[in-house]
């Protein structure tokens, strides 16, 4: 019995070929954009865990210097010897790649990928030129250094014994932190009698850069489900289709003898063995996305984040396995509307035009509901969501109740064009574009969605670019930068710079806490560069003034939003309070910043000393100065940086963010070109009763083809303006709702109507492309095919 | 007896409120009879033979086919009953477009478990469909597809055939030629025939006829 349904149901598929490709595509496109996403999340992922795990980052409390400066080795020596159970760690960059030394001797067990063991050869580790751990993607960037291939190791990261690395890194003697091992002995001395220029750093229980990248993340796995909505509104409406196409088979089927429960079960079984095909060639897929967007990924997280993300792409089995789960899952979501309906037909319903009209007429009822309720819904969630899962659920009903309610208004359209329609090929030309609204509403709402997205992320992100512009143009405003190695080094330089140029302006901070948030207080010199250049959200009068004075404080928006902090409240640092003056934007900065009068921060500080500055001089003459410097002082030009060098990189790290966004975009819209496609495809052949009468009295096959491709533009010329505002709304509920909870500031809304009218024409373009196949195949119907429609044998 | 119906009754619900459009109706068949059931439309023909069938579900009485009271199947014993001991023929034809004419007419003795290819041959050769068994049913006229939907149901050599207006859709001529094959395998096998017509020519061909007039047996 199994064996001869299944035959009969699979025929099915194979006489329906076009059906077949819809849905198989449909689930393959929708898994491989999630997949692909998830892929380049997982990769993120998975480098941050190796780079904790290779710094022991999130396990065990540190000691380092107060200042952030390295430490003498002496200080490590005395820690020793006074029971303290530490162990040496060097950092820093070499070639771009994160050179980290380790004494494996006293290292804790589980720091770095390499265990010492038998088959380690200890002597080239210790000695020599050295030995060094990297997968093979960075040993490509060591290329004249003795370098092992270990792939478990971080990303961008080598691994040496310490002594190697401070010669590397030109750091003899001078060691950058210290891993306090979990069991320390009873009677050693506290750290203030040894060592009082250094702090205990508590370990943070996971990867900073992970939580840092949460929301870039999570975006991106947004805008992944998004694709897989859109995606799975083509599956369901293929699966949609071929059920009602089936319904007479169905019936004989029982009527035959074959139980309910075997063919709901065998029906279903079907259906899953589509999703797996479907879900392997949409893994397939994600990978090749994933591994065109890793590298744009990468660069934009190293760019924003200082994160280290490998660029090579590894096949993991939870990232598969999790494709073709959600390829199942996503199959079970669009087929249980119509298996539950397969499970409640009767089996002597025959055509019943009347009773499915009523049907119909309830379901649409049922959606204006949902729509009505969903769209209040995000109204009320504009005003009071706050917090990620807000945002998302503002986004979730927002886009899910518009895009119910888009069939809705598009019947209430054509129902007021059709009354005021004068021809009678007009007349019937928008009574039956209402007809077969019905068929092409799912392709349609999936149109909408995409058009939204697109609206809405580009919008965001275009507002970002542009205020980001802006921002560095403010915050960027010395003509160069200089970073010096030792106090030593700070004094011949500005000995050297003082006469020359215009401004020298200390960029000193220190790490602290503003009311328990991580927080770096900066002390600034009193300057026409800030006053200038700096733009506040909120503040008091003259702002720059008192602080300058020393009286007040000005924190950035992260810090005013996250600590609830505003003009006029006060902040403690050491045994000085301060009034809240300014509130000013920081775009991209993940935690709280606060700026004192350098004076104060001396005061506060003492121990620290400002190893960077920016110089106010004239941009002219900037080359001729770091040529100057580097031969009167031996100050390399290595260690400066111009003003338009940092500004030219900031803005390459934005288009490598934009250039993801934007095949995302492309790629969400191609998707629901294809649905149109296809809609229009599988409709085709059940349009012909409908067009067969319109032929016969006169029209003709060519002008059936021409008024089926208006149709399809003239379908999506409104929904493209109705995902206007949608987008509109969705850009608003992004920078003002989601941005806030994820990053905590919020961006300025642009608008960008040239975009807009640029992506209206791309989607009426994909549109009639979409519309071109099925119209020439319509506008060649046979006339034999057009006759059958009135024989009885059809 | 191979077939036993007694004190009928089915109501359904309309518009304008209950209608019953059987109201105890009894009749009876035995196994190698034929029994032509006319009346005009509305009559209620093809609503007994439904219930008979076990498509449908009675409100009253009894219906038991070789012993089995099918009041007492559920929903899988009779899709069971449906399988093997009955088979039914329709108007509409009913053939499984996707599938050729050979697997058509195996089908059903295929899911009864029951499928004999020599005799699913004897019966393609009979019905004069050996050289369509390669096509689909689109390809076929409509007395070819009726002939098809005749082979299919006697495939799995049912005891009692079901038929309702089975040559409803075809020309005189071919209506005849199809109900000679179908009286003539029928004969083979021994099963029981009971058929709906509106036809009188075809009802006479059969060995006893019975009315029906607003449910009841005229």
């Amino acid at each position: 019995m199994t064996a001869a349904t299944l035959q009969a149901l699979l025929s099915h598929w194979w006489r329906n070929p076009l059906q077949l490709f819809t849905l198989l595509a449909g689930l393959a496109l929708a898994t491989a954009l999630w997949s692909g996403v998830q892929a380049v999340n997982a990769e993120a992922r998975a480098s941050y865990d190796a780079a904790a795990a290779t710094l022991g980052e999130g396990q065990y409390d540190r000691l380092a210097r107060r200042d952030g400066q390295p430490m003498d080795q002496s200080t490590y020596i005395t820690l020793r010897r006074a029971g303290w159970l530490v162990s040496p760690v060097v950092q820093g960059r070499l070639n771009g790649v994160r050179i980290i030394g380790v004494d494996p001797l006293t290292a804790p067990g589980g720091i770095g990928p390499v265990n010492i063991n038998e088959d380690t050869d200890i002597g080239g580790f210790f000695t020599g030129p050295g030995q060094l751990f990297a997968n093979a993607e960075t040993a490509g960037q060591l290329p004249d250094l003795n370098v092992q291939i270990t792939p478990e190791t971080a990303p961008g990261t080598a691994l040496t014994d310490i002594g190697v690395a401070q010669r590397l890194l030109g750091k003899d003697g001078q060691i950058d932190s210290l891993i306090i091992l979990p069991r320390q002995p009873l009677n050693r001395p506290d750290l203030v009698e040894i060592a009082p220029q250094l702090i205990r750093q508590q370990a943070q229980g996971g990867s900073d850069i992970g939580r840092l990248t949460d929301s870039f993340h999570l975006n991106l796995t947004a805008f992944g489900l998004l694709s897989f909505a859109v995606g799975i509104f083509i599956v369901h409406g293929a699966i949609g289709l071929a059920f009602e196409q089936r319904r007479p088979v169905v019936r004989t089927l029982r009527a035959l003898g074959l139980p309910l429960r075997r063919l709901i079960l065998l029906m279903g079984a079907e259906l899953m063995l589509f999703a797996l095909i479907a879900g392997a060639i949409g893994v397939a897929l994600g990978y090749v996305i994933a591994a065109l967007l890793l590298p744009d990924v990468a660069a934009t997280l190293r760019g924003l984040y200082g994160a280290d993300v490998s660029g090579t792409l590894q096949l993991r089995p939870v990232w598969w396995l999790s494709g073709l789960a959600i390829a199942l899952g996503g199959t079970a979501l669009a087929a249980s509307g119509a298996l539950y309906k397969l499970s409640r037909m009767p089996l002597l319903a025959a055509a019943q035009p009347r009773a499915l009209a009523m049907a119909a007429g309830r379901r649409a009822k049922l959606q204006g509901i949902a729509a009505a309720f969903l769209l209040s819904l995000s109204a009320i969630l504009m005003f009071t969501a706050n917090g990620l899962i807000g945002g998302f659920s503002l986004l979730g009903s927002l886009l899910i109740g518009a895009a119910l309610a888009l069939p809705l208004i598009l019947d209430r359209i054509l129902a007021g064009t059709s009354a005021v329609a004068k021809s009678v090929t007009a007349q019937w030309f928008w009574a039956d574009t209402r007809q077969q609204l019905p068929g092409l509403s799912l392709a349609l709402m999936a149109l909408l969605l995409a058009m939204a997205a697109n609206v809405g992320v580009s919008t965001m992100v275009s507002s970002f670019r542009l205020t980001f512009t802006d921002f560095l143009d403010q915050r960027l405003a010395s003509e160069l930068y200089i970073s010096t190695e030792d106090d030593a080094q700070t004094a011949t330089f500005l000995a050297y710079a003082a006469p020359i140029v215009e401004a020298i302006l200390p960029i000193q901070s220190v790490d602290t806490d503003i009311a328990g948030q991580p927080t770096q207080v900066f002390g600034a010199r009193d300057n026409r560069t800030y006053r200038e250049n700096w733009t506040f959200l909120q503040s008091s009068d003259n702002p720059w003034d008192t602080t300058f004075a020393g009286d007040t404080i000005l924190i950035n928006e992260q810090l005013s939003r996250r600590a609830d902090l505003t003009i006029g409240d006060t902040i403690q640092l050491q045994d000085q309070s301060f009034t809240v003056a300014g509130v000013y934007g920081d775009y991209g900065n993940p935690i709280g910043q606060a700026l004192i009068n350098e004076d104060q921060f001396e005061r506060l500080y003492p121990d620290i000393t400002p190893t960077r500055f920016g110089l106010r001089m004239d941009p002219a003459t900037v080359p001729e100065f770091v040529a100057s410097l580097e031969a009167d002082t031996g100050i390399p030009a290595s260690q400066t940086i111009n003003q338009a060098g940092i500004k030219a990189l900031s803005l390459q790290i934005f288009e490598r963010t934009f250039t993801v966004t934007t095949a995302l975009n492309i790629l969400t819209l191609a998707v629901a070109g294809f649905a149109i496609l296809m809609s229009l495809l599988t409709l085709a052949t059940m349009r012909v009763p409908q067009l067969a009468p319109a032929w016969a009295m006169g029209m003709t096959r060519a002008q059936l083809g021409k008024l089926e491709l208006l149709r399809a533009v003239l379908l999506a010329v409104l929904t493209a303006v109705i995902a206007l505002p949608l987008g509109l709304a969705l850009a608003w509920a992004l920078l003002a709702v989601v941005n806030v909870a994820a990053f905590g500031w919020e961006l300025p809304m642009y608008l960008f109507p040239y975009d807009y009218a640029r992506l209206g024409l791309f989607a009426l373009l994909a549109a009639a492309l979409a519309a071109l196949w099925p119209a020439r195949r319509l506008a060649r119907t046979p006339p034999a095919d057009l006759l059958k429609v009135f024989s009885n044998e059809r | 007896m191979l077939l036993t119906v007694q004190d009928i009754h089915k109501t359904y619900t309309t518009a304008d409120g209950p209608f019953e459009v059987l109201r105890g109706i009894d009749l009876s068949l035995d196994a190698g009879e034929t029994l032509a059931l006319t009346g005009e439309s509305g009559s209620g023909k093809s609503t007994l033979l439904h219930l008979i069938g076990g498509l449908d579900t009675a409100d009253q009485g009894q219906i038991i086919i070789s012993g089995t009271d099918i009041a007492t199947l559920d929903d899988n014993g009779r899709a069971a009953l449906r399988r093997g001991t009955v088979g039914v023929v329709f108007q509409q034809f009913n053939l499984i477009p996707s599938l050729k004419v050979a697997d058509n007419i195996a089908f059903q003795a295929r899911l009864a478990g029951q499928h004999d290819p020599a005799w699913a041959a004897t019966l393609a050769d009979r019905m004069g469909l050996t050289p369509q068994l390669g096509k689909y049913p689109e390809q076929l006229s409509g007395g070819q597809q009726q002939r098809v939907a005749i082979a299919r149901t006697l495939a799995p050599k049912p005891r009692l055939v079901l038929a309702d207006e089975p040559t409803g859709n075809l020309d005189e001529a071919t209506a005849s030629i199809v109900l000679d094959l179908m009286l003539e395998l029928v004969s083979e096998t021994g099963a029981g025939l009971l058929m709906v017509t509106h036809s009188e020519a075809l009802a006479g061909r059969m060995s006893r006829r019975l009315h029906l007039r607003a449910g009841q047996v005229a």
